[in-house]
């Protein structure tokens, strides 16, 4: 072994960047799960009734669930009393009608992690809805945005102004009862997202969502829902970042879209959530829901996700295919270094006919850590002349870490076409070689050689948001590499 | 400009190069010629730093500088460049990019600006017409689906564009059709200048005839046994590499 690929194997223990907290006092409650904590939480989001029924439908469901086990992942066992369900900064007991009246260390931290809250950020046209632990603190251009009718706002506050509407679609497509996770996240979710764009309406900027988690101990329960109706369009961005901790933090979120007849959602996510050090002490443990129904005839959902972050990422960002000439997408990027575990990729669910999807996976693996590709095309029965394209591949840093593909195919219909193609690579002491030869250094020669390699899916990311994740990827490398 | 004394490298605990020594000065092209295994590519990569080799003895000058001190990327730098015998791909780097990354990196450690769009742009057409590349292959992946002859061009478009002090060609001729190892040196002879040497590692004379060297060294058993001009090259490839076997021999015997 060459001195780059040792080093490129000791230096795995990278600095955090966003590793900071926030110095906010924050309203909590105490640790713990039962059914007054549901009702608590409930109460203290000021719910109608038979939103806390259903919460408490949920938790009672969850109750007789168990933390699935099929996931190439290890982690000690997670005592879910031991967690703290509600914590919101105090300042901000009344979400503020204008940012003047946001605390200012609020700002200072969301400034620091690079997200401007002052609506300036118009002139790079994203509107941005931010939560942090469990509440959203600032929503952006809701005004701009309202013209056209559509709803951009924090879940919270979706249920006390759109309560028909979140009542309609919550739990639609990801009902309470779809797995342990949904389960808990429906009984206790604290805050999120909710955007509608009504009818024929194209959204004039990138809507986005910044996750923060600040508080110790803390869970953040986030719950997003993204409604397009006939001919919509909406570009959604979602970032998230948390502190540098000793202790693992759960993270268990939930996101749902649905796309009505020609609509379009795209919905990018870089996660960046603190990955735990290179032993495997702390980090986030991201469990994650994510499902989109393209319930409209030639609609269309993509996922893109650029993944860092978490000290275990489990997460499967699906489509179901219901109408026909619908297409679902799935683009993702994931990253691991240090001990990091990612058990990630997609389902896409063939049900209308004439249905296509199309994902490609790059797994790139440095230090000790494990990634796996897990994903599933079903096709069903009445699905005629269903299309799929996959394609897997693995990228590996050093002779530690480990890549793995899980990939399942159940089609129920002759006529459909399903394609998987997989490749596994190292970065050859050739290719190091021949990058240093020509002055760049084991550093940014890897950081080449991936970006390289996940370029297909940084083109689908809307171009403000691949550059940053670009840096990031480069970034996440620094350090994992001599 | 480049001063070899008595290197001894080795790999695996084998050794290859067993006393090597050459001067080269600038604006001089010296061909190194020798049998399979005589250690022609190690010289290469015991210049460029490649890691597997060890060098055990000697010293290399390098414009003032012990190269054997520098890292591969800082020897680089410097100025030296090597046309690799086998280039690598790098999927989803266009070569546009690549080149660009390189010649930044060495532009930095000069203590120069980044050279901007449009320079920079202008720099990589020109140098792509005297290779006469074709433009799409800039936009393409790093040498992914090149042909043997593209890969090989595509090598000393990278050294027009880097304009180094010092160029190593590894055997750049071997794979070459009789077109494409007449652009090559063609490219070859117009970055042919006073402060640019070249060594041209080869077996062949077919490439000398087109870049006419200065010297002509004969690298046999790890050591240069052999100088002379142009027509040592000639008379080599009359005679076989046994005429200096057996030269050797009788040097030996008398």
């Amino acid at each position: 072994m060459s001195d780059e690929m040792q080093l490129l194997e000791e230096r795995v223990n990278r600095e955090y960047e966003f590793g900071f907290t926030t110095d906010i006092e924050t309203d909590t409650i105490p640790k713990g799960l039962n059914e007054d904590v549901v009702r608590l939480i409930s109460k203290k989001k000021n719910e109608p009734e038979w939103l806390l029924e259903w919460r408490l439908k949920a938790f009672r469901h969850w109750q007789t669930l168990k933390m699935p086990k099929w996931a190439h992942l290890k982690y000690p066992e997670i005592d879910f009393q031991d967690i703290i369900y509600y914590a919101a900064p105090k300042t901000n007991k009344v979400k503020p009608d204008s940012l003047d009246e946001v605390d200012p260390e609020l700002l200072k931290t969301f400034e620091k992690l690079g997200i401007s809250l002052k609506e300036q950020k118009r002139l790079t046209g994203v509107a941005v809805d931010v939560v942090m632990d469990s509440v959203s603190v600032a929503t952006t251009f809701q005004s701009q945005l309202a013209e056209k009718g559509i709803i951009f706002c924090s879940m919270s506050e979706a249920i006390q102004k759109h309560p028909d509407l979140v009542r309609k679609y919550l739990g639609t497509v990801v009902p309470m009862t779809d797995n342990f996770f949904a389960a808990l996240n429906s009984a206790v979710f604290s805050d999120g997202s909710f955007c509608y764009i009504p009818k024929g309406v194209r959204c004039p900027m990138e809507l986005s969502t910044y996750f923060r988690i600040n508080q110790e101990n803390s869970g953040q329960f986030e719950r997003t829902l993204i409604v397009a109706e006939d001919g919509a369009y909406v570009s959604y961005l979602e970032g998230c970042t948390a502190p540098r901790r000793d202790e693992n933090q759960l993270h268990a979120a939930i996101v749902e879209i649905l796309a009505g007849d020609e609509a379009e959602v795209k919905y990018s996510t870089v996660q960046n959530w603190y990955p735990g050090d290179e032993n495997g002490v702390g980090g986030v443990y991201n469990f994650v829901t994510k499902r989109g129904l393209c319930r409209g005839h030639h609609s269309k959902i993509s996922w893109t996700q650029v993944e860092t972050g978490s000290a275990i990422t489990w997460k499967y960002p699906s489509v179901i295919l219901k109408g026909d000439y619908s297409i679902g997408e799935f683009y993702s990027v994931a990253l691991t270094t240090g001990a990091q575990q990612a058990d990630t990729g997609t389902k896409m669910q063939h049900i209308g006919k004439n249905t296509r999807s199309r994902i490609v996976s790059k797994g790139i693996s440095a230090g000790k850590s494990q990634n796996s590709y897990r994903g599933l095309v079903h096709v069903a029965k009445g699905a005629e002349n269903t299309r799929n394209f996959s394609q897997c591949d693995s990228l590996l840093l050093g002779d530690k870490c480990g890549a793995h593909t899980f990939p399942y195919i159940e089609s129920r219909n002759n006529t459909a076409i399903v394609e998987h193609e997989a490749t596994t690579s190292k970065i050859g002491e050739d290719q190091l070689f021949y990058c240093e030869q020509r002055g760049l250094d084991a550093e940014k020669a890897v950081a080449l050689i991936v970006t390289g390699f996940a370029k297909e899916v940084m083109n689908n990311l809307p171009m403000e948001f691949a550059v940053e994740a670009q840096k990031l990827l480069a970034v996440s490398l620094e350090g994992s590499v001599g | 400009m480049l001063s070899i004394k008595n290197i001894h490298a080795s790999i695996e605990g084998k050794e290859i190069l067993k006393g090597l020594s050459l001067d080269v000065k600038a604006g001089e092209v010296h061909a190194i010629m020798g049998p399979n295994g005589s250690g022609k590519s190690t010289l290469a990569s015991v210049l460029a730093g490649r890691e597997e080799y060890e060098v055990t003895e000697g010293t290399i000058d390098f414009g003032g500088k012990e190269l054997l001190e520098l890292s591969p990327e800082e020897r680089a730098k410097e100025g030296l460049f090597l046309a690799f015998q086998y280039p690598v791909e790098i999927p989803g780097v266009s070569t546009t990019n690549f080149i660009k990354a390189a010649l930044n990196e060495k532009r930095k450690y000069q203590g120069l600006e980044p050279l901007d769009a449009a320079s920079f742009l202008k720099l990589l057409k020109d140098k792509a017409a005297l290779l006469e590349l074709d433009k799409s292959l800039l936009s393409r992946s790093l040498n992914e689906g090149f042909s043997g002859g593209e890969k090989k061009r595509n090598e000393i478009f990278q050294m027009a564009v880097l304009d180094p002090k010092l160029t190593i060609l590894d055997e750049t001729d071997s794979g070459l059709d009789i077109d494409a190892l007449r652009i090559v040196a063609k490219g070859v002879n117009t970055l042919r200048n006073e402060s640019h040497a070249i060594i041209v590692i080869t077996h062949y004379q077919r490439l000398l005839n087109y870049l006419q060297p200065d010297f002509v060294h004969v690298l046999m058993n790890g050591r240069i046994v052999k100088s002379g001009g142009k027509e040592l090259a000639l008379e080599l490839e009359e005679k076989g590499y046994d005429f200096i076997k057996e030269e050797m021999q009788e040097s030996l015997t008398a």
